[in-house]
């Protein structure tokens, strides 16, 4: 892939990233998986479903906030002008959105009003938040031992306070082992 | 440290805060600019985080937005979320360089792919989280049921998904009893 391609594929990052980010409602950006994975892998293939969630993987493992999955995602698909697209698109917008707010005054119309969309919001992040779940396993998982993996993580957070790096670093123990 | 902060002295807690945020900042927003600096209170942590949910966009960013807004108003607000980024975002591209040049050994390439499904049974048990915290009621499972077909099944675009369902969510909602909404817990991402 040359020069060229990234900077188109950069610009159509931007662009798109831009137009979902005010989108992320609720349960943060990890909730545009589903867009992400469809724009990047299901209508471009500019990189695999495995390239995908070892992205996802890495940002949520490493430290930082785990929106930095969608830089890794720009630059698997377009290098660092990639990078520099899909974070932009992704931050700007709210970012540009809050600080006018904070600025021009807090209030969005009645309390009661604000309550209704809260109430109207809630389910559809709830939607949003299942259906990037589905996304992800679909993704993660290859083999019935990988699902059992998953399942078993989503017990022991449900069921323990156990840090999520112990689960992570078992998990990278399992595969090792060639468990999955 | 002398409040309010100045934009460069927020750059450094926020790089700081994020970089001990293995796994998720949160714990370590609320570790350090609550209980190691004492910036702010934990009832404003915890308004500000209510705040930050409840607006689009990353969450944690928006919590380094509103925090240094409080501090030095726009300019501390942007500082506040470079901090957040930048550093993160250099260490994690290069991981990620690295993985480009090891990923494909057997070793790593293994190890990674029980990492993936750990990672993503934590987004399933947040989703799971979220979903016990949602009244029972038919016009939730409704709106929430359309939301994952239209994405998981149809592959709808999701602007047009949202377009579409916030309105319609509206119609529905007025229509429904008051119950309160209760909170959220936070989500990865």
């Amino acid at each position: 892939m040359d020069q060229d391609d990234h900077g188109a594929i950069a610009l159509i990052l931007l662009a798109h990233c831009s137009a979902i980010s005010m989108m992320a409602i609720g349960g943060g950006v990890v909730a545009l998986t589903p867009e992400l994975e469809r724009l990047v892998v299901y209508n471009h293939h500019w990189m695999s479903a495995r390239s995908f969630i070892e992205n996802y993987t890495l940002a949520q493992a490493a430290p930082g906030p785990n929106m930095l999955f969608v830089t890794l995602m720009g630059l698997q698909a377009a290098g660092v002008p990639g990078a520099l697209a899909a974070t932009v698109g992704i931050i700007g917008p709210p970012v540009a959105f809050l600080l006018a707010m904070l600025r021009f005054g807090s209030r969005l119309g009645s309390p009661a009003m604000a309550l209704l969309l809260r109430r109207a919001v809630a389910p559809l992040s709830i939607g949003l938040m299942l259906a990037t779940s589905w996304s992800l396993s679909r993704m993660a998982v290859d083999n019935w031992q990988g699902a059992l993996l998953l399942v078993g993580t989503t017990v022991c957070m449900l069921r323990t306070r156990l840090n999520p790096l112990w689960l992570i670093a078992g998990g990278a123990g399992a595969g090792m082992a060639g468990w999955i | 440290m002398t409040r309010p902060l100045t934009p460069r002295q927020l750059f450094l807690v926020f790089s700081h805060l994020s970089l001990l945020g293995f796994g998720g900042v949160l714990p370590w927003a609320y570790r350090i600019l609550v209980e190691r600096r004492q910036l702010i209170t934990p009832d404003t942590f915890r308004e500000l985080f209510a705040y930050a949910q409840l607006f689009p966009g990353p969450t944690i960013c928006n919590m380094a937005v509103l925090v240094g807004h409080r501090e030095s108003g726009t300019r501390g607000g942007l500082a506040a979320l470079a901090g957040m980024l930048a550093v993160p975002c250099v260490l994690v591209c290069s991981l990620w360089y690295l993985l480009q040049r090891f990923g494909q050994t057997p070793l790593v390439a293994d190890a990674l792919r029980g990492m993936s499904a750990v990672a993503a049974g934590l987004v399933v048990a947040t989703a799971c989280k979220l979903a016990r915290t949602l009244p029972r009621d038919w016009r939730n499972l409704v709106c929430a049921a359309l939301v994952v077909l239209g994405l998981a099944l149809f592959r709808l675009p999701l602007l047009l998904l949202i377009v579409v369902m916030i309105p319609a969510a509206l119609l529905l909602m007025r229509s429904a009893p008051a119950t309160g909404v209760q909170q959220a817990p936070h989500g990865p991402g």
